[in-house]
């Protein structure tokens, strides 16, 4: 119960605070704001083209100006990945005197060939359209995130659909941590190489000297395309992690 | 009370709806007995948040932030040009448009830049930043997104080794247990 | 290279991480060795970075090279203070992995790989939070330190931690988030993400009364509170820490804290400027009476603990109150602001001794009652003269640091006339004083007498090779470990005697931006 009052009271705290706050709010939609109007966002759509040669904005600005932010954000992903496997893995060895709750036993689905079927048709097909997704990142929203967790989705169902351990079979766990690590380190080592090419970190203009037949901003360009592979590959690779470890509670066997 | 509405409501109506969202999220996360439940509280308050940042970027008649191609969706758009024409001026007179563009206004936004320049083709000619929402908040919720994921499968991930640890996942069962185990 | 320590400070750890993960799935062995790899290559780079400040001033780093206009890329800015708080995070971490040695084979040891990967990863996240000066950035590195820690308090095998993690979670969650709707607000009033970009706007006149901008410092605030537990919003860490696996909490408890305190003298000093928050703001006595309460509260609560994590978790909730205290008393020379980045320094090299020690008692004891020290002082005189060493600093003996923070804090409260601050922290003192006393009485003389006790060959380690009879189930202290808390407790008197260096360096960022001085102090 005083959890509850508490509860209240901080709730309407912060309630009163925000409504506070909404009164000195520039208009929805309103285009003269200082976040719409500010150099930052002017100058994002203004130069992205001539800076990038990327006619998405989002997507250079999320790989190329604050490409810094986007590899930790890829970290985040490895890092969720990583801490469920740690959480769940079900010890060697379990401490003394401890006694965990059993679970109820699994029941067994049947197999069911209209579903099984179908998935095996479809599963290529949402697989092809998470590559187009990244792929198409630069020209249409898209990008390494959403082209990875759409693949990601495609061997969950594949999971779901059969069981885990035919999934596991085509990703094993050793295949999608390496997946993880090799993404991110994709991402950080277009960083790194710029290092080696004596620029700052990710500033990929440089790398047109390892490229061929590119100029700076064609290299930019190209870069974003690397890195963001690189992401789809963490992306996919956690996800079914998360998946697999959540479904069958660290176990990897079983599942849902 | 049209006039209430009008000044404080409609102008500033997503980010009413943000602060109601995330008092909601935040009462559920602080108050609710089951740990899913103050998880699917915390998924609320983060996507309030998200809210609020996609609706600063908002710009009233602009698009989403990608140049267009030179020449591509011309003669689609041109059945409907005039229709959109309207629709163009329409929102242009209205104080407060939606942000959402309806699909001929896309196209009118599309023949616009055909008829013009290329945008962002020729560096000599600058591009309105009217033209196109807001792109930084969008990049910047990308992050809170993948970020929201990630906590709530690691929040998950740790119910689960709750339950297997006390096999409930009611907060007042499991401090009950607690507080046995210590006395005993 | 040196033009590239600022990142390279925070992507050694990274990169070791990734390489922690390809290879140790193969060679778990491979994991430590890479894990001191990467820090000291971090420790290396943060060295000769904080030279460099020393030398040219103001260090700028612009990652992606995009530095015009300001704001559109993201900065790394490293002056004095930051240089040496990535110094302290870099020994700090670099200590509690030479602590987390095992031989191999051991309990736990087989998620090995996860710990080292997620250990390193957590401190690249404290690494970039005090070297970014983009307040969006500075969110998602928060992020990144979050979850790790999230995830090294639900690791450990006692079923308390895994409560404790998921409140550490919800809590942890509302703190970051109420950072980021916070900077949504400054963004929405300034268009900046920049920590300078947003200065000057938030200091122009037009501004200055804005709600909005009211709104964003008090979330910000907030969040950067719970996440360093400032009093009322404590609840998470004793709980967190207590039931943590032990090398984890050597890691977290001496870092996450003080970091946080770190952000939020940043956001004093960067994002607002001192100027906003002690002229425009005046709300230092209501924080200096709140960080009063904060003090109290915890060395009250500590004194009632009967287990030794717990107990040292409630002081750090007490001395985190010293530090938001002191940061907020705004006495002229400033002394209670560079008093607490002293002590931001000083705390964490005395939060990891103590915390290392008490992980070698547990890890011989197998659990955490003070009573269990029972003559402990006979069994293992290494880690106990460590946890004096801890224990002196904490209640403030003079040759340690923590005398020399509590000097330039109370030295501050004077200035400022703000007598109950002073006061609590006399009183803290003494609490430290019963409880750390308490506990060498109970290890020095011990309730039963210990039969046979060979401690002959101390040789800095290897100190008890014959435990007595009845003694514990546990396993006797790794060398590495003694080796450990030897290094954190030299620290401790390293950074006391040199005190007078080390408020200088502070001096150097901190003085041009005092607001109480129209002419600088050179």
């Amino acid at each position: 119960m005083g959890m509850r009052i508490l509860g209240f009271i901080a709730v309407f705290v912060t309630g009163a605070l925000l409504t506070y706050g909404v009164a000195d709010f520039p208009k929805w939609g309103d285009p003269h704001s200082p976040a719409n109007a500010g150099e930052v966002s002017t100058y994002f759509i203004q130069n992205t083209k001539a800076d990038t040669h990327v006619p998405n904005i989002v997507t250079a600005v999320l790989a190329d100006y604050r490409g810094y932010d986007t590899m930790f954000e890829t970290v985040v992903i490895f890092i969720a990945g990583v801490a469920i496997m740690a959480i769940l893995r079900v010890l060697a060895t379990i401490p003394p005197g401890h006694q965990p709750v059993q679970y109820d036993p699994r029941k067994k689905i049947a197999y069911d060939p209209i579903i099984s079927v179908t998935c095996r048709l479809i599963v290529p097909v949402i697989q092809l359209f998470a590559l187009y997704v990244v792929a198409h990142g630069h020209h249409s929203p898209g990008g390494g995130f959403q082209g990875g967790v759409i693949l990601g989705a495609s061997f969950i169902l594949i999971a779901i659909t059969s069981n885990l351990r035919s999934a596991l079979r085509r990703f094993s766990e050793k295949r999608f941590i390496f997946i993880a690590c090799a993404g991110a380190l994709i991402y950080s080592g277009f960083g790194l190489t710029t290092l080696l090419f004596g620029r700052n970190f990710l500033d990929y203009g440089v790398l047109s000297k390892i490229m061929f037949d590119t100029d700076e901003v064609m290299a930019r360009s190209h870069s974003m395309l690397g890195v963001e592979i690189g992401v789809m590959l963490t992306v996919t690779a956690i996800m079914f992690a998360i998946y697999a470890n959540l479904s069958s509670r660290g176990a990897l066997r079983g599942g849902l | 009370m049209r006039e209430f509405f009008e000044s404080y409501i409609v102008p500033y109506f997503n980010f009413w709806v943000y602060v109601i969202l995330m008092m909601i999220g935040m009462f559920a996360m602080i108050t609710k007995n089951n740990l899913i439940k103050k998880l699917i509280g915390m998924s609320i308050f983060q996507t309030a948040i998200i809210l609020f940042y996609v609706s600063l970027g908002v710009k009233d008649g602009a698009t989403i932030p990608i140049y267009f191609h030179e020449h591509k969706e011309e003669s689609h758009a041109e059945g409907t040009s005039e229709d959109a024409h309207h629709k163009e001026e329409e929102s242009s007179h209205e104080s407060v448009g939606p942000g959402i563009l309806t699909d001929a206004e896309r196209k009118q936004a599309h023949l616009e830049a055909g008829d013009h320049t290329p945008h962002g083709e020729a560096a000599g000619h600058a591009v309105n930043p009217d033209e196109f929402t807001n792109p930084l908040p969008h990049v910047l919720m990308l992050t809170a997104i993948v970020v929201g994921v990630a906590t709530l499968g690691v929040a998950l991930a740790v119910c689960q080794l709750i339950y297997r640890e006390f096999g409930t996942l009611e907060e007042s069962e499991i401090l009950t247990q607690i507080k046995q185990s210590n006395h005993g | 290279m040196a033009d590239q320590s600022p990142v390279i400070v925070v992507v050694a750890p990274l990169f070791a991480a990734l390489l922690a993960g390809l290879i140790g799935m193969r060679e778990k062995r491979a994991c430590l060795p890479l894990t001191l790899l990467g820090l000291v290559v971090s420790l290396s780079a943060a060295i000769v970075l904080f030279r460099r400040v020393l030398a040219e001033g103001e260090v700028r780093y612009f990652l992606g090279g995009w530095d015009k206009p300001l704001g559109i890329g993201i900065e790394l800015r490293i002056d004095t203070v930051n240089g040496l708080v990535l110094i302290v995070i870099a020994i700090v971490s670099l200590i509690s992995a030479i602590f987390s040695f095992r031989p191999h084979g051991q309990r736990d040891t087989e998620k090995n790989m996860h710990f080292y990967i997620l250990f390193l990863l957590l401190c690249a996240g404290l690494f970039g939070i005090t070297a970014t000066a983009d307040a969006f950035n500075l969110y998602v590195l928060v992020e990144v330190s979050s979850l790790t820690s999230y995830a090294l308090v639900a690791m450990g095998s006692l079923r308390r931690g895994t409560v404790a993690a998921f409140n550490y979670i919800i809590m942890g969650t509302i703190g970051a988030s109420f950072y980021l709707l916070g900077v949504g607000y400054l963004y929405m009033q300034t268009g900046a993400l920049n920590m300078e970009g947003i200065r000057v706007v938030v200091n122009q006149p037009d501004v200055l009364a804005s709600k909005a901008v009211l709104v964003a410092f008090v979330f910000i605030l907030t969040g950067v509170w719970i996440k360093t537990a400032f009093f009322p919003l404590h609840g998470w860490l004793p709980n967190a820490y207590a039931y943590a696996p032990t090398t984890s909490s050597t890691l977290l408890a001496p870092l996450m804290t003080k970091v946080f305190v770190y952000v939020m003298i940043r956001i004093m000093l960067s994002v607002f400027g001192l100027v906003w928050v002690f002229e425009h703001l005046s709300w230092s006595h209501i924080v200096v009476w709140l960080s009063v309460i904060a003090i109290l509260a915890g060395s009250i609560i500590a004194l009632t603990q009967t287990e030794l994590k717990k107990m040292l978790g409630f002081l750090i909730i007490a001395e985190v109150g010293y530090m938001v205290g002191g940061a907020w008393l705004a006495d002229e020379g400033l002394w209670g602001f560079k008093g607490a980045i002293y002590h931001i320094v000083s705390d964490a090299f005395m939060t990891s001794c103590l915390f290392i020690a008490a992980g070698i008692f547990y890890r011989r004891h197998d659990c955490h009652d003070i009573a269990s020290l029972d003559g402990a002082f006979k069994r293992m005189p290494l880690t106990m003269t460590g946890l004096l060493v801890g224990g002196l600093a904490m209640i403030g003996v003079p040759p340690t640091c923590g005398f020399f923070s509590k000097w330039y804090l109370i030295r501050g409260g004077i200035d400022s006339g703000h007598w109950g601050y002073v006061v609590a922290l006399i009183i803290s003192s003494l609490v430290n004083a019963v409880l750390f006393f308490r506990i060498f009485e109970i290890a020095f003389f011990g309730k039963k007498p210990v039969e046979h006790a060979d401690h002959g060959d101390s040789h800095g380690h290897g100190e008890e090779h014959a435990p007595a009879p009845a003694e514990p189930t546990g396993q006797a202290p790794m060398p590495t470990a003694l080796v450990a808390l030897m290094l954190s407790a030299g620290f401790i008197l390293l950074i006391g005697i040199f005190n007078g260096q080390i408020m200088e360096w502070i001096s150097l960022t901190v003085d041009p931006l005092n607001p109480f001085t129209k002419t600088p102090p050179l």
